[in-house]
Protein backbone atom coordinates (compact mmCIF):
# COMPACT_ATOMS: atom_id res chain seq x y z
CA UNK A 1 0.00 0.00 0.00
CA UNK A 2 1.56 3.17 -0.94
CA UNK A 3 2.61 4.83 1.88
CA UNK A 4 1.23 8.45 2.17
CA UNK A 5 -2.15 6.33 2.61
CA UNK A 6 -0.27 3.86 5.03
CA UNK A 7 0.16 7.25 7.31
CA UNK A 8 -3.52 8.69 7.00
CA UNK A 9 -4.63 5.74 8.35
CA UNK A 10 -2.14 5.29 11.13
CA UNK A 11 -4.11 8.78 12.23
CA UNK A 12 -7.17 6.86 13.00
CA UNK A 13 -5.73 3.87 14.73
CA UNK A 14 -6.69 3.49 18.18
CA UNK A 15 -4.42 1.22 20.80
CA UNK A 16 -6.46 1.73 23.82
CA UNK A 17 -8.43 -1.72 22.64
CA UNK A 18 -7.70 -5.25 23.98
CA UNK A 19 -6.95 -7.96 21.62
CA UNK A 20 -9.43 -10.05 20.44
CA UNK A 21 -10.26 -13.14 18.70
CA UNK A 22 -13.02 -14.89 17.05
CA UNK A 23 -14.70 -17.21 19.27
CA UNK A 24 -14.54 -14.53 22.08
CA UNK A 25 -17.75 -13.42 23.90
CA UNK A 26 -17.53 -9.77 24.25
CA UNK A 27 -19.01 -7.21 25.94
CA UNK A 28 -18.97 -3.77 24.37
CA UNK A 29 -20.00 0.06 25.57
CA UNK A 30 -21.05 1.29 22.36
CA UNK A 31 -21.99 5.42 22.31
CA UNK A 32 -25.08 5.89 20.65
CA UNK A 33 -26.57 9.20 19.88
CA UNK A 34 -30.55 9.68 20.78
CA UNK A 35 -31.73 12.89 19.94
CA UNK A 36 -29.53 15.55 21.41
CA UNK A 37 -28.35 12.99 24.04
CA UNK A 38 -25.59 10.26 23.78
CA UNK A 39 -25.50 7.48 25.69
CA UNK A 40 -24.10 4.24 26.26
CA UNK A 41 -25.59 1.46 24.75
CA UNK A 42 -24.02 -2.04 25.87
CA UNK A 43 -23.95 -5.23 23.26
CA UNK A 44 -22.59 -8.47 24.53
CA UNK A 45 -22.13 -11.52 22.17
CA UNK A 46 -19.90 -14.09 20.54
CA UNK A 47 -17.53 -12.50 17.75
CA UNK A 48 -18.30 -14.73 14.25
CA UNK A 49 -15.90 -12.69 12.11
CA UNK A 50 -13.10 -10.52 12.13
CA UNK A 51 -11.68 -8.46 9.01
CA UNK A 52 -8.65 -7.31 9.08
CA UNK A 53 -7.41 -4.44 7.26
CA UNK A 54 -5.20 -0.98 9.11
CA UNK A 55 -7.61 1.52 10.11
CA UNK A 56 -10.81 -0.13 7.90
CA UNK A 57 -10.69 -3.32 10.32
CA UNK A 58 -13.87 -4.70 11.38
CA UNK A 59 -15.46 -7.03 13.48
CA UNK A 60 -19.42 -8.97 13.57
CA UNK A 61 -20.83 -9.65 17.07
CA UNK A 62 -23.59 -12.13 17.27
CA UNK A 63 -25.89 -12.34 20.04
CA UNK A 64 -29.53 -13.80 20.43
CA UNK A 65 -31.84 -11.79 21.89
CA UNK A 66 -35.25 -12.62 22.45
CA UNK A 67 -34.76 -15.71 20.65
CA UNK A 68 -33.86 -13.43 17.59
CA UNK A 69 -30.68 -13.91 16.35
CA UNK A 70 -28.76 -9.83 15.92
CA UNK A 71 -25.47 -9.29 14.38
CA UNK A 72 -23.72 -6.18 14.10
CA UNK A 73 -20.39 -5.16 12.60
CA UNK A 74 -18.12 -2.60 14.16
CA UNK A 75 -15.17 -0.89 12.98
CA UNK A 76 -12.50 -2.06 14.98
CA UNK A 77 -11.01 1.64 15.46
CA UNK A 78 -14.41 3.83 15.50
CA UNK A 79 -14.37 6.52 18.17
CA UNK A 80 -18.05 5.52 19.10
CA UNK A 81 -16.63 2.49 20.34
CA UNK A 82 -16.63 3.46 24.60
CA UNK A 83 -14.97 -0.02 25.53
CA UNK A 84 -14.20 -3.77 24.60
CA UNK A 85 -14.82 -6.13 27.72
CA UNK A 86 -12.98 -9.79 26.27
CA UNK A 87 -15.41 -11.88 28.63
CA UNK A 88 -13.84 -15.10 27.71
CA UNK A 89 -12.45 -17.28 24.96
CA UNK A 90 -14.30 -19.57 23.30
CA UNK A 91 -12.47 -23.12 21.39
CA UNK A 92 -13.18 -22.72 17.91
CA UNK A 93 -11.50 -24.50 15.00
CA UNK A 94 -12.29 -22.05 12.03
CA UNK A 95 -11.82 -17.89 11.32
CA UNK A 96 -15.50 -17.56 10.45
CA UNK A 97 -18.55 -18.56 12.52
CA UNK A 98 -20.78 -18.25 10.47
CA UNK A 99 -22.10 -22.19 11.09
CA UNK A 100 -23.67 -20.77 14.34
CA UNK A 101 -26.58 -19.10 12.33
CA UNK A 102 -28.01 -22.50 12.26
CA UNK A 103 -27.67 -23.72 15.94
CA UNK A 104 -29.51 -22.70 18.64
CA UNK A 105 -29.82 -23.53 22.44
CA UNK A 106 -26.57 -25.88 23.65
CA UNK A 107 -25.10 -26.92 20.53
CA UNK A 108 -24.52 -22.87 19.68
CA UNK A 109 -22.32 -22.46 22.62
CA UNK A 110 -18.46 -22.62 22.35
CA UNK A 111 -16.43 -24.24 24.62
CA UNK A 112 -14.26 -21.89 26.88
CA UNK A 113 -10.15 -21.72 26.31
CA UNK A 114 -9.37 -19.72 29.96
CA UNK B 1 -15.31 37.33 -12.60
CA UNK B 2 -16.14 38.16 -8.91
CA UNK B 3 -14.53 35.26 -6.50
CA UNK B 4 -16.54 32.85 -4.32
CA UNK B 5 -16.12 32.85 -0.53
CA UNK B 6 -15.00 28.98 -1.01
CA UNK B 7 -11.89 29.41 -3.24
CA UNK B 8 -10.72 33.33 -2.28
CA UNK B 9 -7.47 31.87 -1.09
CA UNK B 10 -6.48 30.10 -4.12
CA UNK B 11 -4.17 31.04 -6.73
CA UNK B 12 -4.95 28.67 -9.50
CA UNK B 13 -8.24 27.31 -10.29
CA UNK B 14 -6.67 23.30 -9.93
CA UNK B 15 -3.94 21.31 -9.85
CA UNK B 16 -2.24 17.67 -11.29
CA UNK B 17 -1.15 15.25 -9.71
CA UNK B 18 -1.33 11.32 -9.27
CA UNK B 19 -4.04 8.70 -8.09
CA UNK B 20 -2.45 7.04 -4.84
CA UNK B 21 -5.17 4.91 -3.89
CA UNK B 22 -8.36 4.85 -1.81
CA UNK B 23 -9.06 4.11 1.86
CA UNK B 24 -11.54 4.80 4.31
CA UNK B 25 -11.50 7.68 7.03
CA UNK B 26 -14.06 7.89 10.31
CA UNK B 27 -15.16 11.36 11.25
CA UNK B 28 -15.63 12.03 14.73
CA UNK B 29 -19.15 11.10 14.89
CA UNK B 30 -17.45 7.66 14.07
CA UNK B 31 -19.33 7.78 10.35
CA UNK B 32 -16.77 6.03 7.90
CA UNK B 33 -16.89 7.08 4.16
CA UNK B 34 -15.14 5.75 1.27
CA UNK B 35 -11.97 8.38 0.10
CA UNK B 36 -9.57 8.99 -2.86
CA UNK B 37 -6.01 9.94 -1.86
CA UNK B 38 -4.15 12.49 -4.97
CA UNK B 39 -0.81 13.53 -4.54
CA UNK B 40 -1.22 16.97 -6.15
CA UNK B 41 2.32 18.05 -6.60
CA UNK B 42 4.58 20.03 -6.07
CA UNK B 43 3.35 21.38 -9.08
CA UNK B 44 6.38 24.01 -10.85
CA UNK B 45 5.21 26.63 -13.12
CA UNK B 46 6.65 26.20 -16.43
CA UNK B 47 5.28 28.71 -18.29
CA UNK B 48 2.85 32.03 -17.83
CA UNK B 49 1.02 32.51 -20.75
CA UNK B 50 -0.01 35.88 -21.68
CA UNK B 51 -3.06 37.56 -23.66
CA UNK B 52 -0.09 39.19 -26.03
CA UNK B 53 1.74 36.14 -26.84
CA UNK B 54 -0.47 33.33 -26.51
CA UNK B 55 -4.08 34.66 -26.98
CA UNK B 56 -5.35 33.62 -23.68
CA UNK B 57 -4.02 33.89 -19.92
CA UNK B 58 -3.20 30.59 -18.29
CA UNK B 59 -0.51 29.10 -15.97
CA UNK B 60 1.04 26.04 -17.18
CA UNK B 61 2.41 23.45 -14.43
CA UNK B 62 3.83 19.96 -14.03
CA UNK B 63 3.41 17.60 -11.90
CA UNK B 64 6.43 14.66 -10.95
CA UNK B 65 9.42 13.50 -12.44
CA UNK B 66 10.80 12.16 -15.78
CA UNK B 67 13.39 10.08 -16.64
CA UNK B 68 15.74 12.48 -18.43
CA UNK B 69 16.30 9.21 -20.74
CA UNK B 70 12.56 9.52 -21.74
CA UNK B 71 12.49 13.23 -22.52
CA UNK B 72 12.54 14.38 -26.26
CA UNK B 73 14.76 17.51 -27.10
CA UNK B 74 11.84 19.37 -27.07
CA UNK B 75 10.74 18.64 -23.84
CA UNK B 76 14.08 19.61 -22.92
CA UNK B 77 14.11 23.09 -24.25
CA UNK B 78 11.04 24.13 -23.09
CA UNK B 79 11.89 23.09 -19.18
CA UNK B 80 14.67 24.38 -19.22
CA UNK B 81 12.91 27.94 -19.83
CA UNK B 82 11.95 28.08 -16.74
CA UNK B 83 14.65 25.64 -14.90
CA UNK B 84 12.65 22.80 -14.14
CA UNK B 85 13.10 19.10 -14.08
CA UNK B 86 10.89 17.59 -16.89
CA UNK B 87 7.63 16.26 -15.29
CA UNK B 88 5.44 13.04 -16.43
CA UNK B 89 2.60 15.47 -16.89
CA UNK B 90 1.84 18.75 -17.73
CA UNK B 91 -1.81 20.97 -17.60
CA UNK B 92 -2.84 24.71 -17.81
CA UNK B 93 -4.85 26.04 -15.10
CA UNK B 94 -6.55 29.36 -14.70
CA UNK B 95 -5.20 32.23 -12.15
CA UNK B 96 -7.28 32.75 -9.57
CA UNK B 97 -7.20 35.79 -6.89
CA UNK B 98 -4.43 38.72 -6.85
CA UNK B 99 -1.95 36.73 -5.66
CA UNK B 100 1.93 36.80 -7.87
CA UNK B 101 2.93 33.50 -9.66
CA UNK B 102 6.86 33.13 -10.60
CA UNK B 103 8.31 30.97 -13.33
CA UNK B 104 9.83 28.00 -11.61
CA UNK B 105 7.45 28.41 -8.77
CA UNK B 106 6.29 25.19 -6.78
CA UNK B 107 2.43 25.91 -5.52
CA UNK B 108 1.70 23.75 -3.06
CA UNK B 109 -2.10 21.93 -2.44
CA UNK B 110 -2.69 24.26 0.42
CA UNK B 111 -2.54 27.31 -1.79
CA UNK B 112 -5.15 26.01 -4.37
CA UNK B 113 -7.56 23.67 -2.04
CA UNK B 114 -8.88 23.52 0.93
CA UNK B 115 -11.15 21.36 3.37
CA UNK B 116 -14.97 21.99 2.60
CA UNK B 117 -13.84 23.16 -0.94
CA UNK B 118 -15.92 20.99 -3.97
CA UNK B 119 -13.43 19.75 -6.95
CA UNK B 120 -14.08 17.98 -10.27
CA UNK B 121 -11.15 15.26 -10.73
CA UNK B 122 -10.73 14.03 -14.21
CA UNK B 123 -8.55 11.27 -15.23
CA UNK B 124 -8.34 8.10 -18.21
CA UNK B 125 -11.19 5.72 -16.83
CA UNK B 126 -9.52 1.75 -16.22
CA UNK B 127 -9.84 0.62 -20.29
CA UNK B 128 -12.23 -2.46 -20.14
CA UNK B 129 -11.41 -3.28 -24.32
CA UNK B 130 -14.53 -4.31 -26.86
CA UNK B 131 -16.89 -4.78 -24.15
CA UNK B 132 -20.43 -6.46 -24.90
CA UNK B 133 -24.06 -4.36 -24.60
CA UNK B 134 -24.55 -5.98 -21.21
CA UNK B 135 -21.39 -5.12 -19.57
CA UNK B 136 -20.96 -1.88 -21.47
CA UNK B 137 -24.74 -0.82 -21.51
CA UNK B 138 -26.25 -2.55 -18.89
CA UNK B 139 -28.71 -4.78 -21.21
CA UNK B 140 -30.58 -7.30 -19.47
CA UNK B 141 -29.79 -10.24 -21.59
CA UNK B 142 -31.66 -12.55 -23.08
CA UNK B 143 -33.40 -15.67 -20.46
CA UNK B 144 -31.03 -18.86 -19.49
CA UNK B 145 -33.63 -21.08 -20.55
CA UNK B 146 -36.92 -21.94 -22.46
CA UNK B 147 -35.47 -22.15 -25.55
CA UNK B 148 -32.74 -19.55 -26.09
CA UNK B 149 -30.06 -21.06 -27.47
CA UNK B 150 -26.84 -19.38 -28.56
CA UNK B 151 -28.74 -16.10 -28.18
CA UNK B 152 -27.53 -14.96 -24.26
CA UNK B 153 -25.94 -11.67 -24.34
CA UNK B 154 -27.19 -10.10 -27.70
CA UNK B 155 -28.27 -6.91 -27.85
CA UNK B 156 -31.72 -7.79 -29.90
CA UNK B 157 -33.23 -5.69 -32.68
CA UNK B 158 -31.57 -2.66 -34.01
CA UNK B 159 -34.10 -1.50 -35.75
CA UNK B 160 -37.01 -1.99 -38.22
CA UNK B 161 -37.71 -2.63 -41.81
CA UNK B 162 -37.46 -1.06 -45.08
CA UNK B 163 -38.64 2.01 -42.94
CA UNK B 164 -36.31 3.63 -42.14
CA UNK B 165 -34.17 1.40 -43.71
CA UNK B 166 -31.50 2.16 -41.19
CA UNK B 167 -29.50 2.38 -37.99
CA UNK B 168 -30.62 5.20 -35.47
CA UNK B 169 -27.84 7.18 -34.94
CA UNK B 170 -26.19 6.36 -31.09
CA UNK B 171 -27.81 3.09 -31.20
CA UNK B 172 -25.87 1.32 -28.19
CA UNK B 173 -23.91 -2.11 -29.31
CA UNK B 174 -20.63 -3.16 -28.72
CA UNK B 175 -17.46 -1.33 -28.53
CA UNK B 176 -14.66 -0.13 -26.61
CA UNK B 177 -15.56 0.95 -23.03
CA UNK B 178 -13.46 2.94 -20.60
CA UNK B 179 -9.79 4.41 -21.42
CA UNK B 180 -11.25 7.66 -21.82
CA UNK B 181 -11.46 10.77 -20.30
CA UNK B 182 -13.97 10.83 -17.40
CA UNK B 183 -14.44 13.59 -14.71
CA UNK B 184 -16.46 13.08 -12.12
CA UNK B 185 -18.07 16.60 -10.25
CA UNK B 186 -18.36 17.90 -7.44
CA UNK B 187 -16.89 15.66 -4.52
CA UNK B 188 -15.74 17.07 -1.74
CA UNK B 189 -13.02 18.04 0.01
CA UNK B 190 -11.82 15.66 3.06
CA UNK B 191 -8.88 16.36 4.04
CA UNK B 192 -5.28 18.15 3.34
CA UNK B 193 -2.23 16.30 3.53
CA UNK B 194 0.39 19.22 3.44
CA UNK B 195 3.58 17.50 4.44
CA UNK B 196 2.69 15.20 1.64
CA UNK B 197 1.45 17.18 -0.97
CA UNK B 198 -1.55 15.22 -1.01
CA UNK B 199 -5.55 15.78 -0.92
CA UNK B 200 -8.13 13.35 0.67
CA UNK B 201 -11.64 13.66 -1.71
CA UNK B 202 -14.55 11.59 -0.70
CA UNK B 203 -15.43 8.91 -3.14
CA UNK B 204 -13.71 7.38 -6.03
CA UNK B 205 -12.28 9.49 -8.61
CA UNK B 206 -10.96 7.66 -12.77
CA UNK B 207 -8.69 5.38 -13.34
CA UNK B 208 -6.22 2.94 -12.05
CA UNK B 209 -3.68 3.85 -8.62
CA UNK B 210 -0.74 5.64 -10.22
CA UNK B 211 -3.22 7.36 -12.54
CA UNK B 212 -2.76 11.07 -13.63
CA UNK B 213 -5.34 13.22 -12.72
CA UNK B 214 -6.47 16.54 -12.49
CA UNK B 215 -8.31 18.24 -9.80
CA UNK B 216 -10.42 22.09 -10.23
CA UNK B 217 -12.48 23.80 -8.19
CA UNK B 218 -15.95 22.54 -8.87
CA UNK B 219 -17.25 23.76 -11.98
CA UNK B 220 -20.71 24.73 -11.25
CA UNK B 221 -19.45 26.52 -8.28
CA UNK B 222 -17.80 28.66 -10.22
CA UNK B 223 -20.05 29.51 -13.09
CA UNK B 224 -22.28 30.32 -9.57
CA UNK B 225 -19.86 32.60 -8.63
CA UNK B 226 -19.11 34.45 -12.06
CA UNK B 227 -22.70 35.39 -12.09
Amino acid sequence: MNSVIQKLEGRSLRSDLPEIRVGDTVRLQVKVVEGEKERIQPFEGVVIRINRGGSRAAFTVRKVSYGIGVERIFPLHSPRLEKIQVLNHGKVRRARLYYLRKLSGRSARLNTTS
Amino acid sequence: MSKSSLDERAVLTGLIGMKLGMTQVGDDSGRVRAVTVIQLGPCMVTQLKTAETDGYEAVQVTYGRKKPIRTTSAERGHFAKSEVAPGIATREFHRRGDGEIKLGQAIAVGEVFKPGDLVDVSGVSKGRGYAGVIKRHHFAGFPGSRGTHEYFRHGGSIGNRSFPGRVRKGLRMAGQMGNERVTIVNLPVIDILADENAIVVGGAVPGADGGIVTVRHAAKLRRQAAE
